[in-house]
């Protein structure tokens, strides 16, 4: 049972970093630097509760803001920029993070043990969980509560004016401007919000993993970032989830008895995927028939 | 005093002047025409005023107040609104999250707080949108995607989302491109509508028997420059403009 725990908690992680992309997303923006506000959620929140001994959510209420500040910081410079540029500039930004903890020593002993990141080594021994006698269904149930809680504020943005404004800024800029939107304003709010998100994200990561190191931060994570929301559809943020079970839940670990062909089907399926719900798996038809189904009237969402 | 007032305005792309040391006043109240061939300046002249590029020389006063630095967001924030010449709506948005996202205006601003505003949902603000549906005819569509409205839908949809901003000024860039002649009597309705809700209309049109009939005064852009200025029958007797633009024996 164990194991289907832990691969809940990638899951709901995954859905985190994804969710924090969607925002960005809804704008126009391609963030190739979520995974960077991870990493620094990470770090903080492990060094908090390991050096500082600091509890848990506490912990991840910093780790949360530390990543909105520093994504409101990049989001100023890097918002000016659009399209393929904003990529590298943000694909940038991430490498940079990834870099500086590449080299980030500060250990500290405590009961004759050092304890901290160690540069390449990584970040290891975050037992808060273990410490405290969580089991792993707990820690998988503590994570699906902040995953369903981003949701829940995601969704209620969505249904709210600020939805809107999100999507009409990522449809027409100039649109949206002359109907006297700041863009400025409406881009840097989503990447502070998304930036929020994977900061809590890498907080609870670095908590379940235990161990961090700045490989997992790499343009990996940030790809994966971007993909679940595209793959899963940017109608609603249920996509993003449906998407992260997909991939982590199926592509990864359910086609794990292929050995090797995993990894040749992997990249196979994502294109089939594309291919068949090219608006994502949630798209704005299946949208409104789940709509249907529950009784609510179609249209405004 | 003038509610809009152009001081030799100019721009340059390259060699080209788009517009060039153009002059002038649109009096509160007023239905102003903009017409002259294509490519004389009109749009530019519009896009100008709300800021889309910058002025290579001269100035804007809106309300005495000086547009020259202004980005364009703000400029609606002192009460002008546009439409544009190849519409641009929010299209995967619905006909009522058009109009929504729209309300930017001081009075929007002033009625209802932060939270209210950016994170309140749709009841707050039925009434106001009931409105301006009806205004345009759209109140069966109101849950449409934006995309999916037949073309003179899409106009009239445009033209809400510009008055949801609660403009002293709206520019209308073509607003009958494309229209049948039913189609541009009702727009010509509207447009009465609009000034006799206090709103100071900029009509850039090429549909004559729209211009000549609804507004107050025209000017004729030629080149960037303006060739004449005057009532609708002074236009029309007008030698150079009759030369330029609208043909028949000089």
């Amino acid at each position: 049972m164990d194991f289907y725990f832990g691969l809940a908690q990638i899951i709901g992680v995954h859905t985190l970093i994804g969710l924090s992309a969607y925002i960005v997303l809804l704008t126009g923006q391609v963030s190739l630097a979520q995974a960077g506000f991870f990493a620094v959620g990470a770090y903080v929140a492990g060094m908090l509760t390991v050096l500082a001994g600091w509890s848990i959510l506490p912990a991840l209420a910093a780790s949360s803001l530390l990543g909105a500040l520093v994504a409101g910081a990049v989001g100023f410079p890097a918002l000016r920029v659009k399209g393929l540029m904003l990529v590298i500039a943000t694909l940038a930004f991430g490498e940079v993070v990834r870099l500086f903890f590449f080299n980030f020593d500060y250990q500290v002993a405590k009961g004759g043990v050092k304890l901290g990141p160690l540069g390449g080594e990584g970040f290891r021994q975050i037992r808060y969980f273990p410490e405290n006698g969580w089991t792993t269904m707990q820690v998988m149930l503590f994570i699906w509560l902040f995953v369903a809680l981003v949701m829940a504020i995601l969704w209620w943005f969505d249904r709210s004016r600020y939805g809107a404004v999100l999507r009409a800024v990522g449809e027409d800029e100039l649109a949206a401007q002359s109907v006297g939107l700041n863009l400025t304003a409406v881009k840097v709010s989503a990447m502070t919000i998304g930036g929020a998100i994977a900061g809590l994200g890498g907080g609870i990561y670095a908590h379940y993993t235990t161990h961090i190191e700045h490989a997992s931060f790499g343009i990996l994570l940030a790809t994966f970032a971007l993909a679940y929301p595209i793959l899963g559809g940017l109608g609603s943020v249920f996509g993003t989830v449906v998407a992260a079970i997909f991939v982590q839940g199926f592509l990864i670990e359910g086609l794990r008895f292929l050995g090797d062909w995993r990894n040749l089907l992997f990249g196979a399926l994502i294109l089939l995927a594309m291919n068949l719900r090219p608006k994502g798996f949630l798209d704005a038809p299946t949208l409104q028939w789940i709509r249907r189904l529950f009784g609510g009237k179609s249209g405004a969402a | 005093m003038a509610l809009l007032e152009l001081k030799n305005v100019s721009r340059h792309f390259g060699g080209v002047r788009a517009v060039d040391g153009l002059d002038l006043a649109i009096e509160p109240g007023q239905i102003f025409g903009l017409i002259g061939p294509n490519g004389s300046g009109k749009s530019t002249t519009v896009n100008l005023i709300s800021g889309l590029f910058p002025l290579t020389a001269g100035s804007i006063v809106f309300q005495n107040e000086d547009l020259a630095k202004l980005p364009t967001h703000l400029r609606l924030q002192t009460g002008i609104a546009r439409t544009f010449q190849n519409i641009r709506l929010f299209g995967q948005l619905t006909v009522w999250q058009n109009l929504w996202v729209a309300q930017n205006s001081p009075a929007d601003r002033a009625k209802r707080g932060f939270f209210a505003r950016w994170l309140g949902g749709q009841s707050g603000v039925r009434e106001e949108i009931s409105q301006l549906l009806e205004f345009s005819g759209l109140a069966h569509k109101q849950d449409e995607l934006a995309a999916n409205l037949a073309f003179g839908e899409q106009r009239r949809l445009e033209l809400a989302r510009a008055l949801a901003t609660r403009p002293t000024l709206i520019m209308l860039d073509e607003p009958a491109a494309g229209m049948n002649t039913e189609e541009i009597g009702q727009l010509r309705e509207r447009i009465l509508k609009i000034r006799t809700q206090g709103t100071t209309v900029l009509l850039v049109e090429h549909v004559m028997e729209l211009v000549m009939g609804v507004t107050d005064r025209i000017a004729v852009l030629n080149f960037g420059q303006k060739i004449a200025e005057g009532t609708p029958a002074e236009i029309q007797a007008d030698v150079a403009v009759r030369k330029a633009y609208l043909g028949g024996d000089a």
